[in-house]
């Protein structure tokens, strides 16, 4: 196991996610890919501390990287409460006002 | 080891992309599950016993969670009603193919320095390194997260005080029903 394979394995996740985030119409959708994302550079967090950065740098790290995931989850379930509220949508199209 | 950790690969990046193949949203929940897990246990493989099985932990509840959200705010399944959810979707794919390539050129080209003695007590190492020199971290971590709180609660509440008094906080409450301890 090389610290290459690993990365590439956090890559390929890394863009799985991004194609969903893009792609996706549904919020939580949206959020899934997000966290697919967030997912890959955990396991990239973790090949680095083993391979490169033994020091517990490298774990605190991997630890923030978790706590970002779970404040995006808390604010992006917040969004989407308020959309559905708003709007009574899920959908990313019916919520594009600042993007014409 | 290698062998453990190609399959443990395999799983969660499959499991990752089924995420947006099956049609049902619980199936799509369930699939982003088995992808944290397998990452979680490859985290176990690198010897990160306790960042591995915390993220097993946390990511089960969470997609529990987003499973109910799911069933909450999907208004269509497509699961019962085939159809495409997905715009762009040419894009999308492009952007992902090309920034998966340019990482792997990335991660190939980079001369990786050479590995340094592994540690050996790794959760020990973490809750030392927490408690003393890295104490900064989790201090700032936290008013971030209390932020989220309030944040997540302003965002997600439907009737604030600014609706009940109004803007300068001056009118008499308009609840639709009078309650409280009749002040």
């Amino acid at each position: 196991m090389t610290l290459q394979l690993v990365l590439i394995t956090a890559a390929a996740i890394f863009c799985v996610g991004l194609y969903g985030a893009l792609s996706q119409q549904v919020v939580v959708m949206v959020m899934m890919g997000l966290e697919l994302m967030i997912n890959g550079v955990l396991l990239a967090g973790g090949a680095v501390w083993w391979f490169l950065a033994p020091a517990p740098t490298g774990q605190v790290l991997v630890l923030l990287i978790l706590a970002a995931m779970t404040l995006e989850m808390a604010m992006g379930f917040a969004v989407a409460v308020l959309l559905h509220r708003q709007r009574g949508t899920d959908m990313t199209d019916m919520a594009g006002d600042l993007a014409r | 080891m290698l062998v453990v950790f190609v399959i443990l690969a395999v799983i969660a990046v499959l499991a990752g992309a089924m995420v947006f193949v099956v049609d049902s949203m619980a199936r799509a929940t369930y699939a982003l599950a088995v992808s944290f897990i397998a990452v979680g246990v490859a985290l176990l493989v690198l010897r990160l016993e306790y960042l591995g099985v915390i993220t097993i932990l946390m990511m089960v509840m969470e997609m529990a969670i987003m499973a109910i959200y799911m069933i909450m705010f999907m208004g269509m399944n497509p699961a019962l009603m085939p159809m495409s959810m997905v715009h762009g979707k040419r894009a999308a794919l492009g952007a992902a193919i090309g920034t998966f390539l340019l990482l792997v050129v990335g991660i190939l080209l980079v001369p990786w320095p050479v590995r340094p003695e592994p540690a050996a007590a790794s959760t020990q190492e973490l809750g030392s390194a927490l408690m003393g020199s890295k104490m900064l971290v989790m201090m700032t971590v936290s008013p971030i997260m209390f932020a989220a709180i309030v944040a997540g609660v302003s965002l997600a509440s439907a009737r604030t005080r600014y609706d009940r008094f109004g803007d300068d906080l001056d009118h008499a409450p308009t609840d639709p029903q009078p309650g409280g301890v009749g002040r």
